[in-house]
This record gives C-alpha cells, sequence and structure tokens, in this order.
C-alpha cells in the first residue's frame, strides 16, 4: 500500500499564487483558492500553504484566507507564513488546518516549538526549514532565503525534533523552482539524523525525482510547486497530480 | 440532529462540512440544551491530552454527555483524540481520560523504519459487519495523524486495525460509542462514507 505522501505546496502572496525560482523572481500564477479546490478535486494526500508575505513581512496569518482554502479542500492542510505564538497557532488551527509550519519562528524561539508541541501536540507541529549551499556546506536562511543564521540544518532539525517538531518540511532553496531533483545529500543526511518524517521540498521536475527522493534520500513525503501548477492560456491556473501509477511509482 | 462538540479543539469546521455534504443535520455547539436534544453526538480532537481534557472539562458538558452518551445510549464517535479521550488515561498527560472505554492509550514506539507522528494515509482492516464502515472496502485509505494509539482491556472493542510498522486499533467500539483514530473529514470519499454511516445510525 502507498504511504509515501505527494504534497503540492502553494505558495502564496497578497492573495495571489505565485511561483519563484530559488525563491526569486516571483510570478505570479493565479488564485489560491480556486487552485484549492482544483487539487481537492484530485483527492490529494496533502496541500501545503505558504503565505510568503506574511513570512518575510513578519505579518500575522490571514485567517479568512486560510478558512476560504479551508472551505474548499478537504485534503489535510499545513499552513505556514509569519506564525509567533501560541495564539496564532491556535487562531490557525482552529479555522481548519491539521498542522502548522514555524520556520523563522522556530529559529529566533525555539521554546515555542515545545510549547506549542505540548498544547497542541507534535502532530501539529511543523518546522520548516529552507537551505542554501555554499562552498562552506549547508546553511539554514530564513525570510524567504534573505537572513542567513549560521546553522547547520542537521544540527536545528534535531534540536527541533528535541523540541517537540512532529515533521520537519525542508527545502533546497537552490533547487527550488528549477525542475532539476531535489537536494538527495541534504534530504538523506536530515532524514539519517531524525526520527519524525522529513518532507522533501525543492528541486522536483518528475516523478523519477520523487521516487529519488524517498528511495534515496529517506523522505517521507515529498513537496512540490513549481511541478503541480502551470499558467494555463488565457492566465488561467491549471494543476496537475500524479495518476495513481504515477503516485505508485513514488512510493 | 447531530451535534459536533464545540470545547474548542479540534477541526469542528471540517467535520460538519463532511457530515452536511453527506446530508445529515448537524451543527457545532456547546449548547446544553441542543446536547440534551441531540440525535448522536461527535468528539473533535486535535490537539495534545491534558489541554484538551481541561477544554472540555471546563465547558461543564461532561456531565450531560455521559448522561445522554451511558444512560441514554445516543450514539457518539470519538475522533482521533477524541477517541483516546474516551479510555481512561494517556501517556501524553497526567489527566484521567472519561473513562467511557476501558483503554489506556499509549506513545507510538519508534522504531527502525517506523517514523513517529504516524503522518499520512492507511487501510482499516477487520471492521467486518460494523455498520459504522458500511461500504468501506480494504483499499480504502484514511488519514491518520498521531503519536500516540489506544490500547483496548477488551480486544472485542478494537473495531477496526490498521498497521504502521505493528499492528494498533484504528477503531474502537462499545456499544452506541464509537472511535476512529484516522480524521475521517479529511479523508475524502471514504471519510464522507463513514460519516454518512454515523449519521444514518443516529
Amino acid at each position: 500500500m502507498r504511504s509515501i505522501r505527494v504534497i503540492p505546496c502553494l505558495l502564496w502572496r497578497d492573495g495571489g499564487l505565485l511561483k519563484t525560482v530559488r525563491f526569486d523572481a516571483p510570478t505570479y500564477v493565479g488564485d489560491p483558492i480556486n487552485t484549492a479546490r482544483l487539487f481537492n478535486d484530485k483527492e490529494v494526500d496533502e496541500l501545503i500553504l505558504l503565505d510568503i508575505a506574511a513570512s518575510v513581512q513578519e505579518q500575522g496569518p490571514d485567517r479568512s484566507a486560510i478558512a476560504e482554502v479551508a472551505d474548499e479542500c478537504f485534503a489535510p492542510l499545513c499552513y505556514g507564513g509569519g506564525i509567533r505564538s501560541l495564539e496564532d497557532i491556535h487562531d490557525v488551527l482552529e479555522v481548519g488546518v491539521e498542522k502548522i509550519a514555524l520556520n523563522a519562528r522556530a529559529v529566533e524561539l525555539p521554546e515555542l516549538v515545545a510549547d506549542a508541541a505540548a498544547r497542541f501536540g507534535s502532530q501539529s507541529i511543523v518546522v520548516s526549514i529552507d537551505v542554501r549551499t555554499s562552498p562552506a556546506g549547508y546553511e539554514v536562511i530564513t525570510h524567504g532565503g534573505t537572513r542567513r543564521t549560521g546553522l547547520n540544518p542537521v544540527e536545528h532539525a534535531r534540536a527541533m525534533e528535541a523540541r517537540g517538531a512532529g515533521e520537519i518540511l525542508l527545502t533546497a532553496i537552490d533547487r527550488e523552482g528549477t525542475g532539476s531533483g531535489y537536494d538527495i545529500d541534504l534530504i538523506s543526511r536530515v532524514t539519517a539524523a531524525v526520527n519524525v518524517p522529513v518532507i522533501a521540498h525543492g528541486g522536483a521536475g518528475s516523478i523519477d525525482h520523487m521516487s529519488a527522493a524517498v528511495r534515496h534520500g529517506g523522505a517521507s513525503a515529498v513537496a512540490a510547486g513549481s511541478f503541480f501548477v502551470f499558467i494555463g492560456r488565457h492566465r488561467a491556473v491549471l494543476v496537475t497530480y500524479p495518476d495513481q501509477a504515477g503516485l505508485d511509482r513514488i512510493g | 440532529m447531530i451535534i459536533v462538540i464545540d470545547y474548542g479543539v479540534g477541526n469542528v469546521g471540517s467535520i460538519r462540512r463532511m457530515l452536511r455534504r453527506g446530508g445529515a443535520a448537524v451543527t457545532v455547539s456547546a449548547d446544553p440544551e441542543l446536547i440534551d436534544r441531540a440525535n448522536g453526538l461527535v468528539l473533535p480532537g486535535v490537539g495534545a491530552f491534558d489541554d484538551a481534557m481541561a477544554r472540555l472539562k471546563a465547558t461543564g458538558l461532561i456531565p450531560l454527555i455521559q448522561r445522554r452518551v451511558l444512560e441514554e445510549s445516543i450514539p457518539l464517535l470519538g475522533i482521533c483524540l477524541g477517541m483516546q479521550m474516551l479510555g481512561r488515561r494517556s501517556d501524553e498527560g497526567s489527566m484521567a481520560g472519561l473513562g467511557w472505554i476501558d483503554a489506556e492509550t499509549v506513545a507510538l514506539k519508534v522504531e527502525p523504519r517506523r517514523r513517529v507522528p504516524h503522518i499520512g494515509w492507511n487501510t482499516v482492516t477487520g471492521h467486518n459487519g460494523n455498520p459504522l464502515f458500511a461500504k468501506v472496502s480494504p483499499d480504502d485509505r484514511f488519514y491518520f495523524l498521531h503519536s500516540f494509539e489506544m490500547r483496548c482491556d477488551d480486544s472485542s472493542e478494537v473495531a477496526a486495525r490498521s498497521v504502521y510498522g505493528d499492528a494498533f486499533a484504528s477503531a474502537i467500539r462499545r456499544g452506541n460509542i464509537h472511535g476512529v483514530q484516522f480524521h475521517p473529514e479529511k479523508s475524502h470519499g471514504a471519510g464522507l462514507r463513514l460519516l454518512s454511516n454515523f449519521a444514518r445510525a443516529t
């Protein structure tokens, strides 16, 4: 039985769905609510919503926008973007979301991860880790790829697991939007270091890439943005999701 | 009318939406009058055991719900943490559970090739003849999101099992009291069928 989750990841800003490449060059793709509905029709395993404006500008989550997606999409949802407090987490979960993702805030205030896990349960707390590669190695970067932390992603993932994070969303910034394949080395280092599920993200261009992230990287789930969402003619958003045969090949 | 108990915990909106999609009359409420007249109750739960038990206690509704469920035998469906709260205790916390099912909840153990929490889709078996699972086939998958599993003293009260590394109880039942470890409100077609089955029994 297929147990690997295949998860569209939707980036949104100011009410619009975006695609980026290496976290840069944002292009408007369409309406996130409509896109969520299209994925709902395909019975997706889960959906990740990342509000990159809320994240970069340190605004709170837009509850009514999240609620609109939850109204249209019956798939399990994870939301990230601008979550800074237990109240924020409560407000977002209440609207109809199963999991929330902490990114910058988990770096700034690791105690929040522990407090959130105690109150809401580890299963609802995802730590999102964006990683850039340099000759010096891997580094965790926050705020949409703009702020360096000096942290190593493997150590950061371990620390977050120790605090109570139930899942890691691991994004390779340098692969994101390129379709050149996941960063298998990065993924395998993180999956070897933790016992919580790891969602691989950044670089998916094919089913084979996804399968490699699972078989060679040890990922429990694969997420993708650009791979699943297209700009159609007439600027309409189109979505694609693997058929059963494709899903079975991933794992 | 089915009442989804509103105690500040759980994905009540999604549960209501899914029940309505199946044609049920359903409201999310903490109103004792509505609970007193309900044909069926749903106890949702997302979160951590102690926090949820404390919030449920704080509503003052437990004695009423207990009378309706244990004395008047109206159908009750506990979902995820809501199912675990039906037992007497949980490894996740120090507060007592409702104790309406002779069971306790223990941590899922991390094992090689088995990460915890259990997050994802899984099949459910062993529910033959249980009307809650009518038209649910062995290939149907439900969405799980949990770090703890329920262990019943009496294995005949395990209504369905799933395998994640080892087997665990994915549903329990004692007469009119049902519990499911998975989230039917997020399990697409199979979840809709199960929730509709529950509605039909109320």
